[in-house]
Order: structure tokens, then C-alpha cells, then sequence
């Protein structure tokens, strides 16, 4: 059996409120102190409660984590609020059914030929406990069927309602243990446990935790989903370490206020999603004028406009790429996955201080709110470069020409270095200058310190030598990779290429990670097929690639992209 | 760094030379601003002076001290984040009154409430002048000399000591471009005031509004103390005619953030941080 086949997918749907992704928690937790791999990723309907939620889980023998393409068992609360997902989570005849007996069983569900299995979920949950509930009960089942101790399953439920009433904590255990002792007619195959020491995070917690890991220590922000939780967890964790984050009045002001912040020397950064960048863009112009380092996470959803708030899409490359007026050199960088986030929002924030740039980090909702079992992430290793003027330059000049084009810049306090920033263009002393002389030079200046960094081997990760290339960004890389392995499976040798770094784009590694390519796919989760067209504009390699563009929210699956090579491109 | 001579206010000014046009009531801001860092004897190295756009928010660059100047409306946020980020500076946000009324009206309104420690002049000349003269949101209500609302603005003049104080400004002054001195001594108050400190400056714009001159007949000093209660505060910024000077209303008010403790051992908490991340193997 192929490692794919040893998958199991589980889904847990319900009501928003009813506690299917504490479900969904607990058994990966669960999973993972097994020493077991998975991911769990979190369906939302846009109501924040009375909506519609699912936890999506994936075991797997690796650590490669796309979203399941179809469903083994799929638990239902209600069908109603199954019904809202029917596009994203697909049942098949071979998918174990587990529902209430009291509800009717929709048709499309009935006409399945699926082995379903009708238990009274409901009246057993309040059979056993006034406060129980549905969730645990199925927690315990599911425990069951996946092997996982009920006791280990009562401890971590304790743990998650610890601060609740001692009634909760009571009810979750006896439901939890029901749950566990309910006889469910069907074997299902488990993937291996690989053991070994690993952590348990979402995304939006790795990019949180490698800011402070790198230094941050000035946050401002204003609430936006799926962002939220990036900014509640920096909350907590700059109080730890002495630094400060500050709810903005708006994304206008968050921005502007990173800006100061970094300004005066504390290494600053803010986190959004797409209607929040969009409102920072005249400001992260204002951060290339003025070279203030500064790191921006995007944690993209559906847009345009307001779009899908809950759900996710790779549709904002082309505004972090063009979305500043006038010629704006700067960073744009995306995490490849999950724990991948540990290490590209370090490098960013380095790579940003060091270049005295604004850089913007492309998460999305799928990485950011799924939770992951992970090794231990890799970190960035990259050095903190220390552009300070040396002491007390006389005249100094903070945009000075010449060398790599980056200026020592002084912070407020310095000794006698005193200048204005400006988003005027400006002469080397900063003083502000409308010459075509100091603008045409402080342009190539800005131009020239992206190009002339040295960004080594972490631009992006290449699997594979075929003659087949996939290329995308960021956390399309998991489903890239899943398709190079059906595809191989049938015999089309296939690479993939996966860009961390995207702007300055790294022309010479990709070119050279391409070398010896036949077809070359390029493979993203958004509408327009942005990054194809960036490809195509910036390297006449892509002059013939094609394009496998999708919007979300359904996610990227290598199945699909498997297809649509074998039958479209027929390499 | 203790600058060992006593600076004089020209030794706060920088080489630049301003852009402002003869006779601009912002000159009198620059004059009596360098003259209450002076008089307060303020590190040059240690002081900010943040700005969106505007004429006078090009202020920075004539003062040789720090400065940012960022874009428009958005001073009072880089000011923020700097003095949040940097307690240690002595920091100073200011602009005009489109930058700061109209454009940025948001962030007045909630840099009001905050309450850093900073201070805020708003250079006040009812009129939008680097863009040639158009109306601003302090502009009367018939002023006609714009060719953009060639009937006058037909829209009610805000008022920034109220807004100021209905949002929580514990620290509202007002200046006139007529007395420096006045302003030289209000802007040093403000600046020692621990906590947001407002000072509304009429600054005339000869060029666009010439009809501002007659000011000088009109303003009138507070001979009274600051006000320190909030409804007689209202009762004054709401009926009064816009003109009297002087420190208006002033107020004990915490500031934010709220001081914490110092943080014993950074990479031993970024440890912990990590160790809630890792899985217990059972």
C-alpha cells in the first residue's frame, strides 16, 4: 500500500457552537501524544455561532499536509449543517457514515451506498450527564476507532475546560467514556505512529511565536479574520518578554504605528488579511521611502472585497506584489506550510532588517488556522544585521549612495546623527528633494539593495528531478508535492518548485532548479492565476507553461492536479 | 547625550529652509517651539518630531532634532507607535488641521482616548494651502474663495477642543500665531504635561485666507485658570467663539500604556513560550 493509501480522513460536522472543533482538538492532541502525524483543519461558515463548522481531520504517516480530498469516516451531528459543506467535504461509497439515528438521513447520504451507522448521539450524551454533550460523546467514539486511550482523552478534555465548572469537566469524562464504550460494527485502518518529539500549532501561532523568536517587540493591529488569533497569541507572548501590542483604531493606524515603532529602532510588525492590506498600502510606500524595516503577515482569505472572511485563497500576491504606487522595491515572502511558518517569518523579519525594506508574508487561512503535528520547526539561522551608523558620523548622511545601496541608518538617541525620515523623495541627507538627479538615484538605491543581497538556498524548496516542473508559492507546496507522488506513481517524473522568497524574484535558482524541464505547470489556489502571470512576465522560461489555477475555499488537492496533468498536458 | 553648552532656540533650528510662504502663521509655531525645547533644555538627540503632510507638517525638517515625515493624516499613529516603542524619547506629533481633522480625524479622535505621553499641535489655519485653497473642516461655513465649493463649504466647522474632550483629551490649549511667546510657554507646559497634551494653534494663512489678519483683534486670553471639569470644560468648547487662548482645561488621567515591570529573562520566556508547543509523549 502506498503511504497516500494509509491516510484516513476524518470529518466532524455540526452547528457553530456544538464543539466539533474541540472535538477535533482533542483527538489530534490525543493523536499526536500517541505519536502519531496529522493535521487538523477548521471549516467555518461566516456566523460565529448558529453558523456551520466542521473539524477536518487528516492522520498521516507524514508530515506533509494538504487537505483531505475525499472523507473515510464522516461523523454528522446534524445534516443541516452538513449540507453547507457538501462542496468541500466529499463522501464516497467507501466513506464510514456516523449519525444521529433520530434525524432523517438526506438522500444524497441515503443513495450513497455507504456503510452508515445510526447511534442515538443525542439521548445518550443527556443520558449520561446533564451537561452532556454530543461533542464528547463522539470524542470518545472516535477515540475508540483511532486507538487512543479514553483516559488520555478525559485528561486533555480536562485540561481545555480547566476554569469551567467542575460539572463540565465531569460531564466531558462520562461522555467521553460512553462515548469509547459504544460498539461500533467497523475496522478502519490506521496509519503508522512514528513516535519521535514533535509540537502541536496552528500556523498563525508558528508566525506569532517565530516574531517574538526573532525579536519583535512592538506590535499594532486591528481585528480581522482568519488574523485574529496571530494578534491574541502575540497579546500574551509580548507580555512575557516586555514588549507591546496595541489594538489600533485602524489598519491605517496599525501600520503607521509599526512604522514608528520600527523607526525608533524596535523591531515591529503587524498582521492582517486581504482588506487590511489593502487599506496599508499608501503606508508600507511610505515604509520603502523612508527604508523602514517592517514585517507584515497576510493571512489571506477569499476576496475580493469582503470575499470569504472564514475560508482560504492565495489571491493576493498580485496586490503584495503591485499594490504600491510609484516604483516600490520590497519583500514578498510566503511560508511553505504549517511549521514552515517558524522559519519564513524569521527570515523575513532578518531579511527586512537587514535591508531596511517592508516585507510581506503570504500565510493564508488553511495554514494559519489548522493545527499541525509537527517536529521540532526548523529556525532561521540568519544573522541580525547590525546597520547602525558607527558612532557619532560627522555629516551624516542617512540615504547615502554607494555599496550594497543599504544606508546606516541611526535611531532616535544616537548621538548627533540626527535627520528626518521622509516619504518626500529626498536627497542622501533626507532632505526632501524633487531633482530628477536625487530621484533617479534614490530609486536605484532602493532597487539595488534587493538585488545585490546574497538570499542563498532558502528561496524556495525543490523535490524531485523530472522533466515535469510544478511550480507555486507558498502553502499550495503540500499539494504540489502530493501530486509529483501520484503522478510519479504513473509514471510522469515530476519536480516541484516552491517559492519562499517571491519578490525580488530569485531569477537564477529557479531558473537553474528548472533546468532540464519539458512542461512546466504552474500551480496556485486563486482565480486569475497570479503567480502564472508573474512567472510569465519576469522569466521567458514560462513563456509555454500552463496554468492550474483554482479558487478557494475548496482547497488545493494533488489528486486534482494529478488529473489535470495527465489529462491536459499529457506530458 | 548631555549636550554640555546650553543650546539657545537657533540651536534647535536645522539648515532647511522652510517652504512656507512670507508671513505664514507657522513660522511662529517653529519660533516658539524652538524656543520651549531650549527653554526646557530637551536632549536634541532625544526629541521626535512626527508629521503627516501638509505646509505645516513639513516642520520637522526645520528643527535639528529627529523627525518623521510620513504621509497624510497618519502622524499621530507614527507618533504613537514611536512613544509606545520608545517611552524613553520626547515625542511631538503635528500637522494641520486637514491632516489632522479631516483625513486623520480617526486617529485624533482615538489618540485622544489613548492618552500616550505625547503632545499634539494642531496648526489650524482653516485651509487646505499646499493643495492651493480648499476648504478644511474648521473652514466657516461660507467661505467662498475656493473654486472647489465655489458657495462655501456649506458644512458646519468641526471643533477640536471639543471633540478633544468629548474623547477624552485630558490636556487642551489653544495658541495664536499673533503672541509666540504665549505659544513658546504653552508648548513647554505640554510637553512636561505626563499624558496627551492638545494644543490648537490659529495659524493665519495670508495667502488663502487674508481676511485672517483681522484675528489679531479678535483672539482674546484666558485670564482664568485651566478648567478642570469636564461639563464647565464642555459648556466652554461648545459656546465659546473659537478664539480665547491659553491652557483651557486640564485633567489627571492614567496614561497608556500602563507601566509594567521589567521583564527578568527574555530568551528564558521565549523558552516557556516554545515548551506549551511541544507534545508530551504519554
Amino acid at each position: 500500500m502506498s503511504e497516500a493509501a494509509r491516510e484516513l480522513s476524518v470529518a466532524v460536522t455540526g452547528a457553530g457552537g456544538a464543539g466539533v472543533i474541540s472535538c477535533g482538538e482533542l483527538l489530534l492532541q490525543a493523536w499526536a501524544r500517541c505519536g502519531g502525524r496529522g493535521l487538523l483543519r477548521k471549516a467555518f461558515g461566516p456566523q460565529i455561532r448558529g453558523g456551520e463548522s466542521a473539524a477536518l481531520l487528516k492522520l498521516t504517516p507524514t508530515e506533509r499536509y494538504t487537505a483531505a480530498g475525499r472523507y473515510d469516516l464522516l461523523v454528522a451531528l446534524d445534516w443541516v449543517n452538513f449540507s453547507r459543506f457538501q462542496d468541500e467535504i466529499r463522501v464516497d461509497p467507501g466513506t464510514l457514515v456516523i449519525c444521529d439515528k433520530e434525524q432523517d438521513l438526506p438522500d444524497a447520504i441515503a443513495g450513497l451506498g455507504a456503510q452508515v451507522i445510526g447511534l442515538p448521539l443525542q439521548e445518550l450524551a443527556s443520558a449520561t450527564h446533564p451537561e452532556g454533550r454530543v461533542n464528547m460523546l463522539v470524542t470518545g467514539l472516535l477515540g475508540s476507532l483511532l486507538e487512543i486511550p479514553s483516559a488520555l482523552l478525559v485528561e486533555l478534555a480536562a485540561e481545555k475546560l480547566a476554569g469551567k465548572p467542575a460539572a463540565y469537566r465531569e460531564a466531558a469524562a462520562a461522555c467521553i467514556e460512553q462515548g469509547a464504550g459504544q460498539a461500533v460494527d467497523c475496522t478502519l485502518a490506521l496509519p503508522p505512529r512514528k513516535g519521535g518529539a514533535t509540537w502541536y500549532l496552528t500556523g498563525n501561532q508558528a508566525a506569532a511565536f517565530s516574531a517574538l523568536e526573532a525579536g519583535i517587540r512592538f506590535v499594532a493591529a486591528y481585528p480581522i479574520t482568519p488574523a485574529s488569533d496571530v494578534l491574541e497569541w502575540l497579546a500574551g507572548g509580548l507580555e512575557q518578554v516586555g514588549g507591546e501590542l496595541l489594538q489600533a483604531e485602524d489598519e491605517l493606524a496599525a501600520i503607521n504605528m509599526v512604522i514608528g515603532a520600527a523607526y525608533g529602532g524596535v523591531p515591529a510588525m503587524t498582521a492582517t488579511s486581504g482588506p487590511g492590506l489593502a487599506l496599508m498600502t499608501e503606508s508600507i510606500g511610505l515604509a520603502v521611502a523612508s527604508e523602514t524595516p517592517l514585517c507584515i503577515l497576510d493571512v489571506m482569505r477569499g476576496g475580493p472585497s469582503t470575499g470569504i472572511p472564514t475560508k482560504s485563497e492565495q489571491g493576493d500576491l498580485n496586490i503584495a506584489l503591485y499594490g504600491l504606487h510609484g516604483d516600490a522595491p520590497h519583500l514578498v515572502l510566503a511560508p511553505l506550510d504549517i511549521a514552515d511558518c517558524v522559519f519564513t517569518v524569521a527570515w523575513s523579519i532578518r531579511l527586512a532588517q537587514g535591508l531596511q525594506v517592508p516585507a510581506l508574508v503570504l500565510s493564508d487561512q488553511f495554514i494559519g488556522q489548522s493545527s499541525a503535528v509537527v517536529s521540532e520547526p526548523r529556525r532561521c539561522d540568519w544573522p541580525v544585521l547590525d546597520s547602525r551608523p558607527p558612532a557619532a558620523e560627522l555629516d551624516y548622511l542617512r540615504y547615502r549612495l554607494g555599496g550594497t545601496g543599504v544606508s546606516p541608518a541611526a535611531v532616535p538617541g544616537d548621538p548627533g546623527q540626527r535627520f528626518t525620515a521622509d516619504g518626500l523623495e529626498h536627497n542622501e541627507r533626507g532632505t526632501p528633494s524633487a531633482s530628477q538627479s536625487d530621484h533617479s538615484q534614490q530609486l536605484d538605491k532602493r532597487r539595488d539593495k534587493l538585488l545585490s543581497l546574497e538570499y542563498g538556498p532558502d528561496w524556495g524548496r525543490v523535490v524531485g528531478q523530472g522533466a515535469l516542473g510544478l511550480v507555486c508559492f507558498g502553502s499550495a507546496a503540500a499539494a504540489a508535492e502530493e501530486a509529483a507522488e501520484l503522478l510519479q506513481v504513473q509514471g510522469v517524473e515530476t519536480r516541484t518548485v516552491a517559492l519562499r522568497l517571491l519578490a525580488p524574484l530569485p531569477a537564477a535558482g529557479l531558473i537553474a532548479a528548472l533546468e532540464g524541464c519539458s512542461h512546466l505547470l504552474v500551480v496556485e489556489q486563486n482565480h486569475g492565476a497570479q503567480l502564472y502571470h508573474y512567472l510569465r512576465s519576469e522569466l521567458a522560461l514560462f513563456g509555454s507553461a500552463a496554468s492550474f489555477a483554482r479558487p478557494g475555499p475548496v482547497p488545493l488537492a494533488g489528486h486534482d492536479i494529478a488529473r489535470y496533468v495527465l489529462e491536459e498536458l499529457q506530458p | 547625550m548631555n549636550e554640555a553648552i546650553k543650546l539657545r532656540a537657533k540651536d534647535y533650528k536645522s539648515a532647511v529652509k522652510p517652504i512656507w510662504c512670507p508671513g505664514c502663521g507657522h513660522f511662529s509655531v517653529l519660533n516658539a517651539l524652538t524656543k520651549a525645547l531650549a527653554a526646557l533644555a530637551i536632549e536634541r538627540d532625544d526629541t521626535v518630531l512626527v508629521s503627516g503632510i501638509g505646509c505645516s507638517s513639513r516642520l520637522p525638517a526645520y528643527v535639528d532634532s529627529y523627525g518623521f515625515h510620513g504621509v497624510h493624516g497618519r502622524g499621530l499613529a507614527i507618533a504613537q507607535g514611536l512613544k509606545v516603542a520608545r517611552p524613553d524619547l520626547t515625542v511631538l506629533a503635528l500637522g494641520g488641521d486637514g491632516d489632522g481633522f479631516s483625513i486623520g480625524g480617526n486617529h485624533f479622535l482615538h489618540a485622544c482616548r489613548r492618552n500616550v505621553d505625547m503632545t499634539y499641535i494642531a496648526m489650524d489655519n482653516e485651509v487646505y494651502g499646499m493643495t492651493k485653497g480648499q476648504a478644511s473642516p474648521t473652514t466657516p461655513i461660507d467661505w467662498s474663495n475656493s473654486k472647489l465649493t465655489p458657495h462655501g463649504p456649506g458644512v458646519r466647522p468641526f471643533k477640536p477642543a471639543a471633540v478633544a474632550l468629548a474623547c477624552g483629551a485630558p490636556w487642551i490649549a489653544r495658541g495664536y500665531s499673533g503672541n509666540p511667546n504665549q505659544i513658546a510657554r504653552l508648548l513647554a507646559e505640554a510637553i512636561q504635561y505626563p499624558g496627551f497634551s492638545f494644543l490648537h494653534v490659529l495659524t493665519q494663512c495670508i495667502t488663502f485666507c487674508p481676511e485672517q489678519t483681522d484675528w489679531k483683534a479678535i483672539v482674546h486670553e484666558r485670564e482664568e485658570p485651566a478648567l478642570q471639569d469636564e461639563d464647565a470644560a464642555a459648556g466652554l468648547f461648545f459656546h465659546e467663539d473659537g478664539f480665547e487662548t491659553g491652557l483651557l482645561y486640564q485633567q489627571a488621567r492614567s496614561v497608556w500604556p500602563p507601566e509594567r515591570g521589567p521583564v527578568a529573562d527574555e530568551s528564558a520566556a521565549i523558552t516557556a513560550l516554545a515548551d506549551r508547543f511541544r507534545v508530551a509523549p504519554c
